[in-house]
């Protein structure tokens, strides 16, 4: 029934949901296909919540989680979603694609992790309702039919020594493969999280020069790293606590 | 919460405020007598002694053992179990609470049919009509009393609920004969043989008003009439149940409901507003709003009719969401709110069922929906309808929500629900999810405070409304840096430090680390340690020997480069976070 219901905008407004701009270019047409499942391949976390992060530029949007109990609420405000617009099912069990047939009726955007493998035959019938509703279904995991699958490639934390420093972000190369327009490899790479805990390019280069591992070096001083000279170096010092412990 | 200073001995010595309110109202607050059943959550589960219930990874309820163990209402799991090795957990189970609370509602519909359910454990019923009948309020008292200890001390039957999950019973002992009148049963001694389970308890109170009077219930006393304002002078102004105004008004330095009630009610409203005037009123003993006489009660109740008539009881709990959204469009469009709805429920053969619940329009329309149908299952399980229903030809043949007590809107809803407005569209699929899910099985997000990660958030259920427990822009030191774990787990899992002799890592009460971390042992998978930083200790009610909790948390980044959160606490690493 809610399924039939097609949002507001119409077909007219049915393009694209808008990503984070960081985001955009490494998705074939600069934004979620409205209607489209996505695959997050290895359901990394950060990627799809970076993902989500659009539903706020809709207006009035409303995202939904389902199957992901263990979703950092904390990291998902970060990247930029709007947890008052969140809805989350925890655990739907083998309620899941009933849940999600119902949901894509009302928000813009599921972020689903589906319990067990999914058939593609119950695949098809939810890319149906998706097409009608004009929800984007963002799958952590593999999905029989994705329009677009993403990975992450490389990932690198930056921002900790030998007991110093603090985590300041995460160096990751997005790859995207699809179909029809997206048919080649796209990569970006991309700041996921940045040391605000929001998404954005990689301006420098020669950052990946210096991962972690070279910090373990004791002559090399933290300060000659891009990020932890940034604005988060006056955080909170874990050993300052410690002493008025 | 339960705190018993306000009991008769207190009310002697504290005369110096509370008898300002009563004298400028004409409208006579109703005396109200109110049956408590102390940990009625713990009641319903049934476990061995040291139990407690649990809702939203919290303790909601305890038994005896395990509260002379330090378990309280509102701990951490964790926290509880540390305290009481040997507590049972169970979930919550609301169906049950109702079903197991039906005898006792069934005792006290014999003195009048008027009784409300506040909630399951916690009934209340008119004192005026059945006083009189019985003989003084004293005598309703007592007799209420006993019937309501004799319908606990039977043992409950098994449960013939179809689609109610069994309740764990433990070895089904033969019904005992009921306790031959116990004069106070408020504090019953164990007399029975020893294998029998102790039947659980019930309290009494009487008062004028609601409010007062489950304060009297739980403090197990008669407060005389006009002098319910004395009785409730001593308690703290917490008890009024407005936590942000009990927090304001201990800051002025009115710390007892009595300093509160001592206030001009004009200067009450002016500085707090229709919140403020609602508490100031309870305070003083009077309603929560004054009783607006209307020339004609609009009947605003819905209602659906089955003809057929409907054997089964889930399709009348489908109706029931229909039904609760129509009310309470009727009672917006009439600028209303309702104290109190009641369920009526009307067989083929003439059979009708009616119960009263709370509403005091802080229901949903789903949280509406979800209490018709634990009082179908309840009916059921009492075997209320079952000669009407299974026999040919039976059937529902009426469903029907009134509302009463109706008093206008004030706009409580908005203020209490910081929600973003969702729109019809949300709110009906919202629904349909619930329908297939439960109630719990679709959350909102509501911010909260606290270090961890887990802490900055918490999921409450579509329709209930929500008080923030700890306050999200408050300072948290020793709160983790702005980057956030993606990845919370649901409960930290345990994992082995080692440093480079490949012994465990320890943190001493100085927050020093024993030595430089080198390996992180999880799930029997070894990963090396690339970058350590911490400890970040949080420290947390130090002040509160129960609640106290020391831990220190470290960020990690192994093998791979990825990045985790490891906590430290009383000696045990675990995983809790992790940075995807």
């Amino acid at each position: 029934m809610a399924s039939t219901a097609v949002p507001g905008d119409g077909p007219a407004g049915r393009g694209l949901l808008p990503v984070p701009p960081a985001l955009r270019e490494v998705l074939p047409d600069g934004g979620l296909r409205r209607g489209a499942a996505v695959s997050v391949a290895g359901g990394d976390t950060g990627l799809l919540l970076a993902l989500a992060a659009g539903v706020k530029e809709t207006e009035g949007g409303w995202a939904a989680a389902v199957g992901l109990p263990e979703l950092g609420l904390a990291a998902a405000e970060g990247y930029g979603l709007d947890l008052r617009r969140l809805l989350v099912a925890d655990d739907p069990g083998p309620h899941w694609a009933e849940v999600v047939s119902v949901l894509a009726g009302a928000v813009e955007l599921v972020m689903l992790r589906p319990d067990g493998p999914v058939a593609p035959k119950l695949a098809a019938r939810l890319a149906a309702v998706l097409r009608r509703s004009g929800c984007v279904l963002l799958v952590a995991g593999p999905w029989p039919g994705a329009v677009l699958r993403l990975g992450v490639r490389s990932g690198r934390w930056f921002g900790l020594g030998d007991g110093y420093g603090q985590l300041a972000g995460r160096q990751v190369e997005v790859v995207a493969e699809g179909r029809g327009s997206a048919v080649r490899g796209r990569t970006a790479r991309l700041w996921l999280p940045d040391e605000h805990g929001a998404v954005r390019p990689v301006r420098e280069p020669q950052a990946l020069e210096h991962p972690v591992l070279d910090h373990l070096a004791p002559d090399r001083p933290v300060t000659a790293h891009p990020v932890t000279a940034g604005p988060r170096a006056t955080g909170p010092r874990p050993l300052e606590q410690a002493a008025v412990v | 919460m339960s705190s018993t200073s306000g009991t008769s001995g207190a009310r002697g010595t504290n005369s110096t405020s509370g008898t300002s309110g009563t004298t400028e109202d004409a409208d006579r607050t109703p005396r109200v007598l109110v049956v408590w059943c102390p940990d009625w959550p713990v009641v319903a589960v049934t476990g061995d002694d040291p139990v407690a219930v649990t809702e939203g990874g919290r303790i909601l309820a305890c038994s005896a053992g395990a509260r002379a163990a330090g378990v309280r209402q509102g701990q951490r799991l964790k926290l509880a179990q540390r305290l009481c090795p040997a507590l049972e957990l169970r979930d919550r189970d609301p169906e049950a609470e109702t079903r197991r609370f039906e005898p006792v509602v069934a005792a006290v519909e014999a003195f009048t049919p008027r009784v409300e359910v506040i909630r399951p454990g916690l009934c209340a019923i008119p004192v005026k009509g059945p006083g009189r009948y019985f003989g003084g309020e004293e005598a309703l008292a007592a007799k209420v009393g006993t019937a309501v200890a004799e319908a606990l001390a039977r043992r409950p039957v098994p449960d013939a609920v179809p689609g109610a999950e069994p309740v764990p019973e433990p070895a089904p002992t033969p019904t005992p004969t009921p306790t031959p009148t116990a004069p106070e049963p408020a504090a019953e001694p164990p007399t029975a043989p020893a294998p029998a389970p102790e039947p659980p308890t019930a309290h009494v109170g009487v008062a004028d008003g609601l409010f007062a009077a489950v304060l009297a219930a739980r403090a197990g006393v008669l407060v005389p009439q006009g002098r319910t304002a004395e009785f409730l002078a001593p308690y703290p102004v917490g008890a009024l149940g407005d936590e942000a105004l009990a927090e304001l008004l201990g800051r002025l330095g009115l710390p007892t409901v009595g300093a509160f009630a001592a206030l001009p009610p004009e200067a009450v409203a002016d500085r707090f507003g229709p919140v403020g005037t609602v508490a100031h009123r309870l305070a003083r003993g009077l309603q929560p709003r004054p009783l607006v006489p209307r020339d004609q009660e609009p009947d605003l109740a819905v209602e659906q009719r089955f003809d057929p008539p409907e054997p089964l009881a889930e399709p009348l709990v489908f109706v029931a969401r229909t039904l609760a959204e129509r009310l309470h469009q009727r009672l917006a469009g009439a600028g209303l709110t309702c104290r109190r709805v009641a369920v009526e429920v009307v067989c083929a053969d003439g059979r009708a069922a009616s119960r009263l619940w709370r509403h005091e329009g802080r229901l949903s329309a789903t949280a509406l929906a979800e209490r018709v149908r634990w009082q179908l299952q309840a009916w059921q399980g009492a075997g209320t309808f079952a000669a009407s229903v299974s026999g040919e030809g039976g059937g529902f043949t009426l469903l029907r929500l009134a509302p009463d007590g109706l008093s206008p809107d004030q706009g409580r809803q908005l203020a209490l629900w910081g929600q973003a407005v969702a729109d019809d569209r949300v709110e009906r699929a919202v629904a349909r999810v619930q329908a297939v899910l439960g109630h719990a099985g679709l959350r909102r997000i509501e911010p909260s405070g606290g270090r961890g990660p887990g802490e900055q958030a918490v999921k409450v259920p579509w329709g209930e409304p929500y008080e923030a427990a700890a306050p999200a822009d408050a300072p948290w030191p020793g709160r983790l840096p702005d980057v956030w774990p993606a990845v919370v787990l649901r409960d930290p899992a345990p994992v082995r430090v080692l440093d480079g002799a490949g012994l465990p890592v320890t943190v001493d009460g100085r927050a020093g680390v024993s030595a430089r971390p080198v390996l992180v042992v999880f799930q029997g998978r070894e990963e090396r340690v690339e970058g350590w930083t911490g400890p970040w200790p949080a420290v947390e009610y130090w002040w509160d020997q129960a609640l106290a909790r020391r831990r220190a948390r470290f960020q990690v980044v192994v093998g791979g480069g990825r990045a985790l959160l490891l906590t430290v606490e009383g000696g045990a690493w675990y995983l809790e976070a992790g940075y995807d």
